[in-house]
């Protein structure tokens, strides 16, 4: 179990001038709480610049919090140094040594740690992740999948309380990068242990983690399963970060239970009047030749092909100024650029937000848990 | 790259056929001929003319001026058994070690892993580097200056009127003033080079629970072997075959901090025995060589 309380991270400004004490600070993480259970597999999630990899270096010890704790299992590691918190972390670049062959660099932290028959135990490490055969090589001389491995093996073989590991997909070119997260995936399962990751890559999050933080500006927007976190965004902002293609954010205004967006009428039964931000994911939304009242009319302006289906943006409104809907259509039944389509929402697949925050309601999005996340 | 008999300071030699300036021979002759003339008539004369000297008993003044004559490796054979000519050796083997090896390059290291990341950095390694940059003899002033038996600053701060430092401690004074001009000159170096260490390495070790020591251990010198190399080369070589420490003790008191260069001037100008003075300059040359390629067959053990 990880708990961090309170963690806040301050970095002085860009201009450090002498004297330059209070101006200029950058606040990194805000008063952040978090729990992570054991054998969890935890992913951290935002833009870059939004504190994610701060944090990770904070429960690593890389990075002395202004304020707040850091509990690891049992103990306040908050002010321990990194060698006594008992974690293991693969860096983005791997960072193995360039002048150890495979087995010394596995080996390193053992060395460190004078454990004995260190070799013994990497080559062990290194044989369950298909290394045998590289054990007299140096780092050089492995592809960059081998030596993410090496790099995860050094932090396997220490047996730690927990893995970190900071983007560590995101060095390996498209095909591998889908390879080394089912890998991945795996391996965290069978060694079950508390394993926090860093992405900015939302698919990489959905597809590997138990749980989703994700964050934004120094604090957790929204902390769910990827199914929660996907299906319910508990903000805009994490509604148009998730998702491979971006959800419809569309400005519309409720008035006696009636929703008026980009000239679709909607029904919006329990939601107070007034201002209103309808979201809809694209792949929610279906595509229409025939005109209908509670559809988003407007001309195909885009069609983009993914594969087995189309994006089609339509321009709803004046085509240049006006509001763009996006629909996924399944391949086969993409409309002509310039044509009308209208595109129809599936019932209880929208989502109604408010000053940002998710309205929750039953009409509009079905299921009606209460949302996990907080703002 | 398996020659060690020279040391290579241009890449292998490009075959004719590659001609990327599109010049031809002629015109590629002549833009390096003039370098070459001056080279010769500056560089390589003098050097040959030296060897030519060290074999004779060539005077300043007097009968050998006139008419000098061949004496073959005598002036090798009595400067290797000349106590004074030890002493000189030792002297600056203790000058090199002392300044260049243990002062410069340590104390060097030791400010640029301080400073990494410090804000201060900039104004430290501009103060650093401004003693660095001053010409010889002024520093030398400065130092003349600061070590003064009855003016002293030095004297006036620790309150020891009288105490003559370059009379009592010459070698020590010339030792600590080479340290305190020379230093920044690693300390850039060794700046540069940890820059090029990854900070993920740095904290993989210290995950790992390594100390600050076994971090340069093991992390940090392995990277920067060539630039420690390179730099302890370079600063022997020149403190080796500096002069400047003659304008703060002359190489006294009693020939206490001769070290080699002005020994020679001290035999060869002061002395006016130009023979001698030349067969130990080339003694000197043949010791840089000798340094250099133990520095170089180092460098080249590098492994990839």
């Amino acid at each position: 179990m990880i708990v961090l309380s309170g963690l806040t991270k301050e970095f002085p400004g860009g201009g450090s001038g002498i004297g330059g004490k209070e101006q200029g600070k950058v606040t990194a993480l805000d008063r952040l709480d978090l729990e992570i259970g054991d054998g969890e597999f935890f992913a951290l999630l935002g833009p870059s610049g939004c504190g994610k990899t701060t944090l990770l270096r904070s429960i690593a010890g890389l990075e002395t919090p202004t304020a707040g704790t850091v509990r690891i299992g049992d103990v306040d590691v908050t002010r321990l140094p990194p060698g006594k918190r008992d974690v293991a972390m693969v860096f983005q670049d791997y960072a193995l040594f360039p002048h150890m062959d495979v087995t010394a660099n596995i080996a390193y932290p053992l060395k460190i740690k004078k454990v004995p028959q260190r070799e013994a135990r990497a080559a062990e490490v290194a044989a369950r992740l298909s290394l045998s055969e590289l054990l007299t090589r140096r780092p050089g001389q492995l592809s960059g999948g081998q030596q993410q491995r090496v790099a995860l093996a050094r932090a396997i073989a220490t047996r730690p309380k927990a893995f970190l590991f900071d983007e560590p997909l995101s060095n390996l070119d498209a095909r591998l990068r889908l390879e080394a997260r089912t890998f991945l995936k795996r391996l965290q399962r069978e060694l079950a242990v508390t394993t926090i990751f860093v992405t900015h890559d939302q698919s990489e999050a959905l597809a590997l983690a138990d749980r989703i933080a994700v964050m934004d500006a120094g604090r957790i927007a929204q902390i769910g399963t990827p199914a929660e976190v996907f299906q319910r965004p508990a903000t805009t902002f994490v509604a148009s970060f998730i998702g491979s293609t971006p959800m419809n954010l569309i400005p519309g205004e409720i008035a006696g239970s009636v929703l008026r967006a980009a000239g679709a009428t909607l029904p919006a039964e329990g939601v107070p009047d007034g201002p209103i931000t309808y979201g809809l994911r694209p792949e929610y939304a279906d595509l229409s030749r025939v005109e209908r009242e509670d559809a988003f009319g407007g001309t195909v302006a885009v069609v983009e092909n993914l594969g087995t289906a189309h994006l089609v943006t339509l321009a709803v409104g004046d085509p240049y100024e006006g509001t763009f809907v996006q629909a996924v259509v399944p391949e086969g039944e993409e409309p002509a650029l310039g044509e009308t389509a209208w595109a129809v929402p599936r019932p209880g697949r929208a989502l109604l937000y408010r000053d940002d925050l998710l309205v929750t309601t039953t009409t509009m999005s079905g299921a009606a848990r209460t949302s996990s996340g907080r703002a | 790259m398996a020659q060690a008999e020279a040391p290579h300071v241009v890449a292998p030699q490009i075959g004719e056929t590659h001609d990327a300036a599109g010049l031809g021979r002629a015109r590629a002759t002549a833009f390096v001929l003039p370098a070459l003339v001056l080279i010769g008539v500056f560089l390589v004369f003098p050097a040959l003319w030296t060897i030519y000297l060290g074999l004779t008993d060539y005077r300043l003044t007097g009968l050998a001026a006139a008419n000098p004559q061949v004496v073959g490796l005598d002036n090798y054979t009595t400067a290797l058994g000349d106590d004074r000519f030890h002493t000189s050796v030792w002297l600056t083997v203790e000058y090199v070690a002392g300044s260049a090896v243990i002062g410069q390059a340590i104390l060097g290291f030791f400010l640029a892993w301080t400073l990494r990341g410090h804000r201060l950095k900039a104004l430290i390694e501009g103060l650093v580097l401004l003693a660095w940059i001053l010409p010889g003899s002024v520093v030398a002033f400065l130092w003349l200056a600061l070590l003064d038996r009855d003016e002293g600053t030095l004297n006036a701060i620790l309150h020891t009127p009288g105490f003559a430092w370059l009379l009592d401690y010459p070698m020590a004074s010339i030792i600590v003033f080479n340290v305190w001009r020379g230093t920044a000159f690693s300390m850039m170096l060794y700046g540069a080079a940890l820059e090029s260490v990854p900070p993920s390495h740095l904290e993989t070790a210290r995950l790992a629970g390594a100390s600050t020591f076994q971090q340069l251990r093991d992390v940090v010198l392995p990277r920067i072997r060539g630039h420690v190399l390179t730099n302890l080369l370079l600063i022997s070589l020149w403190t080796f075959n500096d002069f400047t420490t003659f304008q703060l003790t002359k190489g006294g008191p009693e020939g206490r901090s001769e070290i080699l260069p002005i020994y020679i001037y001290n035999v060869a100008l002061s002395g006016g025995r130009l023979g001698f003075g030349a067969a130990i300059s080339f003694l000197l040359i043949v010791i840089n060589v000798v340094f250099a390629l133990a520095y170089l067959r180092l460098l080249r053990r590098r492994s990839t």
